[in-house]
């Protein structure tokens, strides 16, 4: 079997994705001589939570980087990265209900309804819920159009996913705000290439 | 022939930590090899490195102390690895890292203000008078995580009184050294360097107030805010100033770093209270960093200030808690 160039970066950016995790899997079990740090919860919660936000962000910048290099088959790396940002996101918020919270659902609800970082961060939890179950061939084919529309959600989550970030930083804002360029940037290119597409249509003959 | 029952070994006697710290390093660094090839940040990796450069502690002459808890003390390792410690970096890792630029000696502390004996003094020769004691406390961040630290100290009130404050000494004012090329953190205007902090001076005078110069039996660590520290353990740990240069008597309430930094989140008392959250998390429970698997271990439950009310409630008998956090 032969592999085309496009079948082994989709296959690279599997493993580099999965490397994260199994790393912080064998920390938590001290192999490897892997270590999650005198403070695990607060690691792994941070660590989940910065690969979600960086896959999704990342996700976001496959389409922009397809039509800038004219090369479509880029944009299979698109469902992946998505669905990865969207498995660290789950696990980042499974860590914090089990480990940090440990169920105690009376601080979750407390949480939830009163601490806006929380609140932001689960709200773009939730948007990705649709995405990530309406990601398979046979959702696309059966939603037709309707696919597109609801897939702009994510760039709802990725403001959100930012804004989570920038919230619970202590006092330093600079990553938050590299992430929130970024996005501006990614986003700002669709805005402008719309416009631009829109402008340069010829008018359609009579 | 009687068989004395031997007593609890003093914190000075154990093995110094520095010396089975880098023993388990030497192992560490061997699978460091292993560790490398993952590539990414790994706390274990820069840890390795760091403490092998260790040098060995000479112990401090103590004796001990009745206000010590009988909680187990957090791991040397712990203690000296994951702190706060902006003047060397944000990240709880960085101080460990990046301390080294620190030159704790010479040292000199300036005392004055509100006072009749101010001056500037050589550290030795300032805690000279002072018997050192080992105070095991608990100790609190802010940010929800606790640890138990053997440190070594004196009590502030007993150095301040040899300044003779006078009347219109209400509070005490406590300054960080400020010198970006020994605190590179410093050159980033994180905080409005130097770090400032204050007590009242009735809180000043507590018994369970110290100076901290040692942890574990041996001299501060740099990243631990050596030479010379304080420790209040009933405050939230960024009460508690590190690298101290200045004392100064005032008559109010000076401004301090997180305090002026977001007003909000820290206030000037900053005493640990369970029912009184930050804006952005709860403080009703804590993590004890360290402890076997700590992946699975349960939060412990704050205590009204930090578990040390008996002893100083009657400090803020007349104190509105939730208005003055």
């Amino acid at each position: 079997m032969v592999l085309s160039r496009w079948q082994l970066l989709r296959y690279a950016l599997h493993l580099g994705l999965c490397l994260p995790l199994t790393r912080l899997v064998l920390g938590a079990f001290g192999l490897a001589g892997q270590s999650l740090g005198p403070d695990p919860i607060e690691y792994l919660l941070r660590e989940l939570g910065w690969w979600a936000l960086t896959t999704l962000v990342g996700s976001l910048a496959v389409t922009p980087v397809a039509q800038l290099l004219g090369k479509a088959p880029v944009l299979r790396l698109r469902r992946p990265a998505g669905l990865w940002g969207f498995a660290y996101a789950l696990l980042h918020f499974s860590v914090y209900l089990s480990l940090d919270r440990q169920w105690h659902w009376q601080e979750i609800l407390k949480d939830l309804s009163q601490r806006p970082y929380i609140m932001v961060g689960f709200a773009a939890l939730l948007l990705l819920l649709p995405l990530a179950a309406t990601s398979t061939a046979g959702a696309m084919r059966r939603l037709g159009r309707r696919w597109r529309t609801l897939h702009r959600l994510v760039y709802g989550v990725g403001v959100l996913a930012v804004l989570h970030f920038a919230l619970q930083v202590k006092k330093d804002l600079t990553e938050p705000l590299l992430y929130a360029g970024c996005l501006g940037v990614l986003l700002g290119w669709r805005l402008w290439r719309k416009k631009w597409m829109a402008a340069t249509q010829p008018e359609p003959t009579r | 022939m009687r068989i004395r029952r031997p007593t609890e070994p003093r914190p000075s006697e154990i093995t110094p930590p520095s010396v089975y710290a880098e023993r388990r390093n030497v192992l560490k660094a061997l699978g460091l090899g292993l560790s490398a090839g993952w590539g990414a940040t790994t706390g274990a990796l820069t840890l390795g490195a760091n403490a092998l450069t260790t040098p060995a502690r000479t112990a401090l002459v103590t004796i001990p102390s009745p206000l010590s808890t009988r909680e187990t003390p957090s791991s040397y390792t712990d203690i000296t690895t994951y702190n706060n410690f902006y003047e060397f970096g944000l990240d709880k890792s960085d101080p460990a890292a990046n301390a080294h630029t620190l030159k704790p000696r010479p040292w000199k502390v300036t005392i004055d203000g509100a006072c009749d004996k101010p001056g500037t003094f050589d550290l030795d020769e300032l805690i000279k008078p002072h018997a050192l004691e080992d105070r095991i406390y608990r100790f609190r961040c802010v940010e929800a995580w606790s640890m138990v630290i053997p440190w070594v100290g004196f009590p502030l009130g007993a150095l301040l009184k040899r300044f003779a404050p006078d009347s219109r000494a209400k509070f005490v004012e406590f300054t960080t050294l400020q010198d970006p090329l020994q605190m590179p953190g410093q050159r980033r205007a994180v905080l409005h360097w130097p770090y400032r902090e204050g007590l009242r001076m009735d809180e000043a005078m507590h018994p369970l107030a110290i100076l901290a110069v040692g942890l574990y039996g041996a001299a501060l660590p740099n990243q631990n805010g050596a030479p010379l520290r304080l420790v209040v353990p009933w405050k939230y740990g960024f009460k508690n100033i590190k690298s101290i240069v200045r004392i100064r008597f005032t008559e109010r309430a000076p401004a301090t770093a997180w305090n002026t930094a977001a007003p909000e989140e820290y206030g000037f008392f900053a005493n640990v209270n369970p029912a009184v959250d930050h804006p952005r998390w709860s403080q009703a429970q804590e993590r004890r960093i360290g402890g076997g698997n700590s992946l699975f271990t349960a939060r412990l439950d704050t205590q009204l200030f930090n578990g040390y009310g008996a002893q100083v409630a009657p400090l803020y008998r007349s104190l509105d808690l939730r208005k003055w956090f």
